[in-house]
């Protein structure tokens, strides 16, 4: 009984990654595609654990679920795009789109009936990482990322500062007439910089004292 | 995993160049829009220290570091010195064009520098993820200066267009990469070169992903079938911009290419050098024959550029040292020319602003003959008339080839070497024997003026001893280091 629970588990994992990945792209309403797209992360997720990749597992909630689709979400409910005029048309491409699908399909099969691992390549590997078995693999990258691959990740850190720089140096603009709030020149205001009390005689008006700066 | 600190020494130009990027950031932030010109010009210093900081890995040993990640070797010496006169020259001529377009803006020698940072990290990569980290710092950095003149249309449609084709090119080497991962179970390139020298024939997926990779960075040096971004980037960027594409980074992604196919790849050098020899004639007929209908002088010179690239890889298609040699050779001079010819097209400035159209040089020997003489020498050395510079470029690459037995290709680059002639030769037509035009208003700036006299005094007939000589010896120095 308890051996044939991770095979339930997978069956019921890739049926809802299928079935939610089927429902993104037929859904006629954006919102609800996100949401579907969601489950579809989240299902992809548990197959991840059931692999014994729980980092994978881990990123997939946090960055995608977690930052990109609520992006996501924003941008469909920000943006007022008509999708049904977007999808007008989708099935004439149908028989192409099917044809360059199945070609795919054919190929990736033949790949993976050829593949087959030169003699060396066990050794190469071997010299990566440790075996899944000694160490569970959010210990085994958190060794090897600021170590071994430091480079990398210093370049990559690299990468984003040009992306930061890129995105301020492509949409920043300096606008005229900004209001801006000063704390330091709020705390030093005083009262009798604000108001002034005045004995106002009957009959006569009040001229207002300039104001100061 | 080990504990002990990588040896830094080997990285210190790279380090400087990254903690002075990361410097002049933040002096640019605090001093405002307004030190946009002193920014620019500490950059050039930057870009001369860096430079500086190389002598100590002027012995050329080759050395790994970051776990072999890295690797210096008196290749990667001379291409990144090629890499710093680019980038340095590029910065020199850009000011006051920046300047007169309202776009002097202290982000712009800043992402000179990361790019050139990427471009070290592309040309010393021993490792596929250290090359792919690498080729994405610069480009990312290319593409916000392609659209640095934001509010032209066609300076956001060139970063837009760079940006999708660009994302696609790293689509596509990314894939390579997975697969070469997958069949040869590494990314290093001294593993791999291992691994499949072992093999008995390589295997099919690891050819289907090299081939891959391969398209990645055929992209990137603009090669035909993989051009059809240039003529659109190349017009519709800053015309600084414009000259820093088509040198620099060039160098770095031809260097790259070498660097993967001769130090990763040499087992199969049979699947990839009629990749090469492909590639190479077609951006040689796509360069020579296309450039003829050219009317706007920079379409003209990226076509043109496609069209060197073609002749650059001649050498790498021969696959042999004295092959890698041309090469450098021929990009080293390929920068002269195509830098001091970008400087000559910021001349070409009248009252109401730059024009770009070959026809507005009508003339120009009656108005500014020295002007006329350089761009002239330009023109020859670009057509490789023989005593130019350009001759000598043409002359080892071509010889090389006939050397291994690959005549058809030096006689389809004789014969595209003289369909390009007609377009070089048909700018001093209109220079020396048109109707003069309107004068150019002269004012462009002493940098500008400064590199368009060094590089034309450099490509004259003189260049033999000048930059020829000296050239050979250090290109021989260079291809040695590479692994054979």
């Amino acid at each position: 009984m308890i051996e044939i629970l991770p095979a339930i588990a997978f069956y019921m994992f890739a049926a809802v990654t299928v079935a939610a990945g089927v429902l993104v792209i037929s859904a006629k309403n954006p919102v609800h595609s996100v949401l579907w797209l969601i489950l579809a992360f989240f299902s992809a997720a548990g197959l991840f654990v059931l692999l014994g990749a729980e980092f994978l597992a881990m990123l997939l909630i946090i960055v995608y679920v977690g930052a990109v689709a609520v992006l996501f979400l924003f941008v469909v409910m920000m943006l007022n795009i008509n999708y049904e005029e977007l999808r007008e048309g989708a099935f004439a491409y149908l028989p192409l789109g099917g044809l360059v699908a199945a070609v795919l399909v054919v190929e990736m099969v033949t790949l993976g009936a050829a593949w087959q691992f030169g003699p060396d390549v066990a050794s190469n590997l071997a010299s990566v990482a440790p075996a899944i078995s000694d160490v569970e693999n959010t210990k085994a990258l958190g060794r090897v990322i600021y170590t071994d691959y430091i480079f990398i990740f210093q370049g990559a850190g690299m990468i984003l500062l040009v992306a930061m720089i890129g995105a301020i140096v492509l949409t920043h603009r300096t606008r005229t007439g900004v209001k801006r709030q000063n704390v330091v020149k709020q705390n030093a205001r005083r009262p009798e910089d604000a108001y002034a009390l005045v004995d106002v005689e009957i009959g006569k008006g009040v001229t207002m004292p300039k104001k100061k700066g | 995993m080990n504990g002990e600190l990588p040896n830094l020494t080997l990285v210190l130009p790279e380090i400087f160049l990254a903690v002075s990027a990361m410097l002049l950031l933040l002096f640019g932030v605090f001093q405002g829009e307004k030190s946009a010109e002193r920014v620019s010009n500490l950059s050039v210093m930057v870009l001369i220290a860096t430079a500086v900081l190389m002598l100590n890995s002027f012995g050329g040993e080759r050395d790994v570091t970051f776990n072999g990640m890295f690797i210096t070797d008196a290749f990667a010496v001379f291409v990144k010195m090629m890499v710093l006169a680019a980038s340095a020259i590029a910065l020199l001529i850009s000011g006051k064009f920046l300047r007169d377009h309202k776009i002097a803006r202290f982000e712009f020698p800043v992402l000179v520098l990361l790019a050139t940072l990427g471009m070290f990290v592309m040309i010393s990569a021993n490792n596929l993820m250290s090359l792919y980290i690498g080729l994405e710092l610069q480009s990312l950095s290319l593409y916000v200066l392609a659209s640095m003149n934001r509010d032209r249309t066609r300076s956001s449609e060139a970063g837009l267009k760079y940006f999708v084709l660009g994302a696609l090119s790293s689509g596509m080497l990314l894939y390579g990469v997975s697969m070469i991962y997958g069949f040869a179970g590494t990314t290093d390139f001294d593993l791999l070169q291992k691994t499949l020298r072992g093999a008995e024939g390589p295997h099919i997926g690891i050819v289907v992903g090299m081939v891959f990779l391969m398209v990645g960075l055929a992209f990137k040096v603009s090669a035909v079938p993989f051009h059809m971004w240039t003529p659109d980037v190349y017009e519709g960027s800053p015309t600084p911009v414009t000259a820093f594409f088509a040198a620099a980074p060039k160098v770095a992604a031809l260097a790259l290419m070498v660097r993967v196919l001769v130090g990763a790849f040499p087992g199969l050098i049979a699947e990839w050098q009629q990749v090469i020899i492909f590639i190479s004639v077609a951006s040689m007929l796509v360069g020579a024959f296309i450039a003829l209908v050219q009317t706007n002088i920079k379409r003209l010179m990226a076509y043109s550029s496609i069209g060197h690239v073609g002749f650059a890889l001649v050498g790498l298609a021969t696959g042999t040292q004295a092959g890698i040699e041309a090469l450098l050779i021929y990009i080293a001079i390929y920068i002269t020319m195509t830098l001091g010819t970008f400087a000559a097209i910021l001349t070409m400035r009248r009252g109401e602003g730059y024009v770009e159209n070959i026809d507005d040089l009508a003339g120009l020997s009656t108005n500014n003959l020295p002007m006329a003489v350089a761009i002239a020498i330009f023109m020859f050395s670009l057509a490789g008339i023989p005593m130019l510079a350009g001759f000598w470029g043409k002359w080892y690459v071509f010889l090389e080839a006939v050397n291994v037995g690959l005549w058809p290709l030096a006689l389809i680059g004789l014969i595209t070497s003289v369909v390009s002639a007609y377009y070089y030769l048909r700018i001093i037509k209109i220079m020396f024997f048109d109707d003069a035009a309107e004068v150019f208003d002269g004012n462009h700036g002493r940098g500008v003026s400064l590199v368009v006299g060094v590089t034309a005094i450099v490509n004259s007939p003189v260049s033999y001893f000048l930059l020829i000589a000296p050239l050979v010896t250090a290109a021989h120095w260079a291809a040695s280091s590479l692994l054979f």
